[in-house]
């Protein structure tokens, strides 16, 4: 017979509970995870070699690891700062999984690593979903990219505890408006920290290890409205996998009333997808 | 584009909650809820899940996707508003900073549709006059 089963599960469940569990493994060892999304081209390698020389001239137990989907050219530039690097070919996956990462720290980490810096695939879209055990998850975007990025990309930019923007030596020669950016960001996540760098002229350098740093040693970090999302809306559908009696099961198909945006969700094809048993 | 591995992930939940039914047979229909803040495509999804369902028990299953669009409330002023696309997540009334995401976030199945139990012979049927 056919049946309709309540799942009521996040599809990236799977993903999120890898992330948790990496997170306090990590956190167990002292480690904390730096997750830095942007564009390709942005500049996140050149900023991170400036911030891994800095981290070691600190005496900072810093680790880093570039994903890309092919060449090994960002390792190599980041293993000129000494501090133990790793690539990692996606063979074409345009982001990480929490499940993947974790796989790639499994000996390789040393065990006194303070921050794990992880460069993840140059990509706006698909990164931004996933969770990936980190404790500080940063943003960047280059002068030249727009000020409109922030828009056109409000995953990425809205679930960001720290906004990077880098190039900032040639903002003038693009005509770079701060203000429009900033409120931009602000936008799509009010509150977070918007900070300026140029790797070239210096400018910024060792911000980004600073925010790093407080966020490992437990200093409360940005929170943004969009991942302050209360998923589930109240449902109290908690069973998984529960099959209900086709019969004498009474799912009302307005029964999902969002509790706090105060209008419900009819389900219109419920009615006819939730009740029926074909013979 | 990574709603292949979205497609998979739910071909996967999917697969994992038959299995713990124990004696499903096929998937018909799977419902996903999808924020407009999820970051995930609809048509994309849709043109990934088939191909993911393909030799599975979800062999030939239709995706219904149900838009949640996002909505937010000021903590300052109360005022509730549709953020739209690019979101508005500052309040439009009072400027507030502090808000509440209440929708748009969601990535979810809801629920699923599928063919368990013993086979069913096919149905008797009285013969039609053609073949009498």
């Amino acid at each position: 017979m056919c049946r309709v089963v309540d799942l009521r599960q996040a599809v990236l469940a799977k993903n999120d509970a890898s992330a948790h569990e990496l997170r306090a493994q990590l956190a167990a060892r002292g480690t904390a995870v730096v997750n830095l999304l942007s564009s390709p081209g942005s500049g996140k390698t050149a900023l991170l070699e400036r911030e891994l020389l800095r981290a070691r001239e600190r005496s900072v137990p810093v680790a880093a690891l570039s994903a890309d989907l092919a060449t090994e050219n960002d390792a190599a530039r980041l293993a000129r700062s000494g501090v133990p690097v790793k690539q990692v070919l996606t063979d074409g996956l345009c982001h990480l999984e929490a499940g993947m990462l974790a796989g790639h720290l499994d000996g390789w980490l040393p065990d006194d690593t303070r921050l794990l810096f992880v460069e993840n695939v140059g990509n706006l879209v698909c990164p931004a979903s996933y969770d990936l055990g980190e404790t500080l998850r940063v943003t960047l975007a280059s002068v030249t990219e727009g000020e409109d990025k922030p828009l056109k990309y409000p995953t990425a930019f809205g679930l960001a505890h720290l906004v990077v923007v880098t190039k900032t030596d040639i903002a003038q020669a693009v005509e770079f408006d701060e203000a429009a950016f900033r409120a931009n960001v602000e936008q799509v996540n009010p509150g977070v920290e918007v900070v300026l760098t140029s790797a070239r002229r210096g400018q910024g350098v060792g911000a980004l290890l600073d925010r790093a740093m407080a966020a490992a040693d437990g200093a409360p970090v940005h929170s943004p409205v969009m991942a302050r999302l209360p998923h589930h809306h109240g449902h109290t559908h908690a069973d998984d996998g529960h099959a209900h009696a086709p019969d004498g099961h009474t799912h009302a198909p307005d029964g999902h009333t969002h509790a706090l945006d105060g209008h419900t969700h009819a389900h219109p094809e419920a009615a006819d997808t939730m009740a029926h048993t074909h013979p | 584009m990574h709603e292949m591995s979205v497609a998979m992930a739910v071909v996967d939940q999917v697969t994992e909650a038959a299995e713990r039914a124990g004696d499903v047979r096929a998937v018909r229909t799977v419902r996903l809820q999808v924020g407009e803040l999820a970051g995930v495509v609809p048509d994309a999804l849709a043109f990934s899940f088939e191909l993911a369902c393909a030799g599975t028990l979800l062999e030939g299953a239709e995706l219904v996707t149900e838009a949640v669009p996002g909505r937010a409330r000021c903590t300052s002023c109360a005022h509730e508003w549709a953020v739209g696309m690019p979101p508005r997540l500052t309040c439009p009334w009072c400027g507030g900073t502090r808000t509440d995401l209440l929708a748009g976030r969601e990535l979810q199945i809801v629920d699923v549709h599928w063919e368990d139990g013993v086979p069913t012979h096919a149905p008797t049927r009285e013969p039609i006059s053609e073949e009498r």
